[in-house]
């Protein structure tokens, strides 16, 4: 699960396109999947921005920006830190917060679905993409069990984590010999394994997840904070919910990259209950969740990279400490009464008669 | 501009339009549950309800405990679906209905329990939310819901984290969401719980000037004595309806007594 340092750094130089490669160089470089002519546009992009990191790296005499793949992890945690604690924010405040924790587990069935077709009929396909549909089909099922039993229920969640995780180890199982060697890479998350179609996909992803919820904020909030009051007011909360659950499996698959299936759940869970604790208002506790997720994310890889340990881990015990801190913050600021009660008005009664 | 006079204003151009002028009949109920029965399981909760609340209405739902009021309500606001019979709202059916800015509600047990990390004024924007649909809150919807925090006296705690409030501070700010909806019709499950005595004079004068506005209230209370001072009509709940009618009616009748079952008898026998 981690990468000895030394046999990273040379696979690194080996594998990793130098900064100035063309395009054409990545799309070789990515193994020619069949989606390669639909993401050319975002190889593109991501060669971009691995010229910007370059220069930046020459410009700090940073060590961990030499590398494509560095360049390639960065970007993908960026955006891990901005969508994990965006759909966190709405999954915690439900008490869900265990739903992003199903979710990885069942990816991982899916992950192991798109190697064994790849083992069986040489499809060449991402494991992520069959990740993608096996968890969000898994998403689906969780809240359609939920709709039926009119409850999350811990039993249904736990039955639905075991059996992707056990769906999965099977059939890897199945189709050992080659195969077993890329698991831990998903199941503990790898900075080095981020290819250019992968990054592609988390774009794609990430594109999905920000625009939906910048879209419906109003109802997904509302459905949030009040199941009852939003139903009442004309908004569908089931497909709400779908909706919701369908994101987060989004989610999952596209931080587990760098974070893995085991660890994936922290990002949607730590820096929310982090923010909630320094946090007034809703909109305040979404935007200050991303900044510590970003923190996390950024020194996470950073000490990741020198301390020569797995990048998921790190991340997740940054991000720990962050809300350690973020508690301590909170509890300061209520010993000095920051509350203070204003004075309540009377209710004005003349107001609506006027 | 007041928030009471913009719902008044809103009920009028509501009503000028699509409906017959001045036509009080069966078509213009708010409300209308026929012959309705339901149960969670095989025992029913409420059993061959008619009741119609017209438009203009202050209608109160008294009743012991476990007596189906809250499911009553839910039955007609389409939360839930008969077994039998038919809810309709506004003349649809109401689990059909979905005109969100016609209903305002404020429940019975304050929702924001959770540490959930949002202000006053946040929460009284939702009011708003059936307006602006998948848009941003204009100046004027701000406006709205400014001038819904003054009217329940709750404009200093606009930017108050709401779960760090007394259960009487949070009904407010509910009760300002639901103002803040401008709704033709509003839906309210024990609203006074928990708050100051006071405060819920001043309450229930509010609902009343919304009432002569044009709004239809539909109140569930378990405090007999805010009904009587209040609600031009009341019915009284047990599974099935005991009693319908005016409510000085109602004071004289022995209703209450037969819904409450002899050994509760009394005004306020009901906790």
């Amino acid at each position: 699960m981690t990468f000895p340092t030394g046999a990273v750094r040379a696979l690194a130089a080996a594998v990793a396109d130098p900064p100035t490669a063309s395009p054409a160089a990545i799309l070789l470089q990515s193994g020619g999947s069949p989606l390669d002519p639909v993401l050319a546009p975002i190889y593109f992009l991501l060669e971009l921005w691995s010229l910007l990191m370059a220069a930046l790296g020459d410009a700090t005499g940073l060590e961990l920006l030499r590398y494509g793949f560095m360049h390639r992890a960065i970007l993908v945690g960026l955006c891990i830190g901005v969508m994990a604690p965006l759909i966190g924010t709405f999954l915690v405040h439900r008490q869900l917060a265990l739903i992003g924790d199903a979710l990885a587990h069942t990816a991982f069935a899916g992950v192991a679905v798109g190697l064994f077709l790849n083992g069986v009929f040489s499809l060449g396909v991402s494991p992520y993409l069959t990740a993608v549909v096996v968890a969000v089909l898994a998403a689906l099922l969780i809240e359609v069990i939920s709709e039926v039993t009119d409850a999350y229920n811990d039993v249904s969640m736990a039955i639905v984590l075991s059996t992707g995780f056990a769906l999965g180890t099977v059939l890897i199982s199945l189709n050992a010999g080659g195969l077993a060697v890329g698991i831990n890479q998903y199941l503990f998350g790898n900075l080095a394994t981020v290819s250019a179609e992968n990054a592609a996909i988390l774009l794609v992803l990430f594109g999905i997840i920000v625009a939906t919820v910048a879209l419906t904020r109003n109802q997904l909030l509302y459905v949030t904070f009040d199941e009852t009051a939003a139903e009442v007011s004309g908004i569908p909360v089931k497909w709400y919910n779908r909706v919701m659950v369908m994101l987060t499996a989004l989610v999952v698959v596209g931080a587990m990259q760098i974070m893995g299936v085991i660890l994936v759940a922290a990002m949607l869970v730590v820096p929310v209950a982090g923010a909630t604790q320094v946090s007034r208002s809703f909109t305040g506790s979404l935007l200050t969740s991303v900044v510590l997720a970003e923190l996390a994310v950024l020194l996470g890889i950073g000490f990741s990279y020198y301390g020569e340990a797995t990048a998921g881990g790190v991340i997740v015990l940054v991000a720990v400490a962050i809300y350690v801190v973020a508690v301590a913050v909170g509890k300061v600021r209520e010993a000095r009464g920051d509350d203070a009660a204003p004075e309540l008005g009377g209710i004005d009664a003349d107001d609506g008669a006027a | 501009m007041t928030t009471g006079e913009n719902a008044g204003r809103v009920v009028a151009e509501r009503n000028g339009q699509g409906t017959s002028p001045g036509a009080a009949g069966e078509g213009d109920a708010v409300i209308e549950l026929s012959d309705v029965t339901f149960g969670y399981t095989a025992a029913p909760v409420i059993e061959d309800v008619d009741l119609a609340v017209e438009a203009g209405e202050y209608v109160a739902v008294v009743g012991p405990n476990g007596s189906g009021k809250s499911t009553l309500m839910k039955l007609m606001l389409g939360l839930l679906r008969p077994d039998e019979g038919e809810a309709r709202l506004f003349g649809e059916p109401s689990h059909a209905f979905d005109d969100g800015e016609r209903v305002g509600y404020v429940s019975q047990h304050a929702s924001a329990a959770k540490e959930m990390p949002i202000t006053v004024r946040e929460v009284v924007k939702m009011g708003r939310f059936p307006h602006v649909g998948f848009g941003r809150l204009s100046s004027d919807d701000w406006a709205v819901v400014d001038e819904a925090l003054a009217t329940v006296g709750m404009s200093a705690f606009a930017d108050r984290r709401i779960t760090r409030l007394s259960g009487g501070q949070r009904q407010r700010a509910f009760i300002a969401r639901s103002l803040a909806g401008e709704a033709d019709l509003l839906v309210l499950d024990e609203p006074t719980v928990g708050v100051d005595a006071e405060s819920v004079e001043a309450f229930y004068d509010l609902l009343e000037s919304l009432n002569d506005d044009g709004i239809t209230v539909l109140l569930i209370e378990h405090d007999l004595g805010a009904v009587v001072d209040h609600a031009d009509r009341v019915v009284c709940l047990n599974r099935e309806v005991y009693f319908d009618g005016p409510t000085d009616e109602f004071v004289g009748s022995d209703a209450l007594a037969r819904a409450f079952g002899a050994a509760a008898g009394v005004l306020g026998g009901d906790r």
